[in-house]
């Protein structure tokens, strides 16, 4: 298990650093809009969740702000206290969003090292850059495109179907990536194209109204705020993986034995 | 591309090289999984800053 230890150990300094780099941006530019967001999220009557269901006594309450926010369909009300726990809104809120960015961070390289281990490994931080590209057009560009960055308050579908329709935009979108790069054969690239182009003909899952209480341009500047600290996010993340790896694979023939 | 001249653990049989990354992958999707994905109320409240910035669906 020398290789999984390695592969493991690289992507936790590597999800370190770019989680903490992530969660700063976060703080400076996506958070800032979120808490903007929820001020209309509370005047049009609470935290809305799909997945809770509608109880009509406690929806009467919010009814009358609601009014000027068109409800979605599907999409049950819930007063804050029957969401559980939450962390206070401040220190403690920032806190957990560090600690999932950190924790997410080495998931993404955890899945940016063993795959790029099949592909021979990112040996320097120019290759982690392109690594971390593609990373960044499969799990940020390619759903951004049918599933765009959500301000809370905003309609959306079936939570389930939305999650479904985004991993397996990831997953079609990194193969056909894989393919255009690593295989040479012009019918293996047009497979490529088309699992690529496949999730969005197929098409995400779209709420039956977009009406919403969020300001378009609010909307608008989230989604390149979401977009641009993501891009910075992996390229962190690629370069930091090809630095740590390359200095530990050194000379060695292999890295295995160079400081496992 | 290029690709590294030195790869991680190079003396694994090719058989376990691939266990060993498949399982390294497949720890990083439960943990993006469970931080991101999860529909408990306490985990999503916990990282819904971070769900919402990560354009991951929500909600």
């Amino acid at each position: 298990m020398t290789l999984f230890r390695n592969v493991v150990f690289i992507a936790a300094i590597a999800g370190l650093v770019a989680g903490v780099a992530l969660a700063c941006m976060q703080a400076y530019a996506t958070v800032p809009l979120i808490l903007k967001a929820e001020v209309y999220e509370q005047a049009g009557g609470g935290h809305d969740h799909a997945a809770a269901p509608a109880t009509p006594a406690e929806n009467a309450a919010g009814m009358t702000a609601m009014s000027s926010a068109a409800p979605a369909p599907a999409e049950a009300m819930a007063p804050a206290e029957d969401e559980g726990w939450a962390p206070a809104d401040g220190f403690e809120r920032f806190g957990f969003s560090v600690v999932a960015n950190i924790v997410t961070g080495i998931g993404f390289a955890l899945v940016l090292v063993a795959v790029s281990e099949f592909a021979g490994g990112i040996g320097n931080w120019r290759q982690g850059l392109f690594w971390g590209l593609a990373g960044f057009a499969a799990f940020t560009l390619a759903p951004g495109l049918g599933l765009p960055p959500e301000l809370p308050a905003m309609p959306a579908a079936d939570l389930v179907q939305r999650q479904l329709w985004w991993w397996a935009t990831v997953v079609a979108t990194a193969a056909g990536l894989g393919l255009i790069v690593f295989r040479r054969s012009l019918p293996l690239v047009a497979l490529a194209v088309a699992l690529i182009v496949a999730p969005h003909i197929v098409g995400a899952p779209q709420p039956d109204s977009f009406e919403t209480a969020i300001p378009e341009g609010l909307h608008h500047q989230f989604v390149v705020a979401v977009t641009l600290t993501n891009l910075v996010f992996w390229l962190v993340l690629g370069a930091v993986v090809g630095v740590v790896r390359g200095r530990f694979t050194g000379t060695a023939t292999s890295l295995r034995d160079s400081f496992a | 591309m290029n690709t590294a001249s030195v790869s991680l653990g190079a003396s694994a049989s090719s058989q376990s090289r691939l266990m060993q990354l498949a399982l390294a992958a497949f720890l990083g999707i439960f943990v993006m999984g469970f931080v991101g994905f999860s529909h408990i109320d306490a985990v999503h409240n916990a990282a819904h800053d971070y769900r919402h910035s990560m354009g991951f669906p929500c909600h």
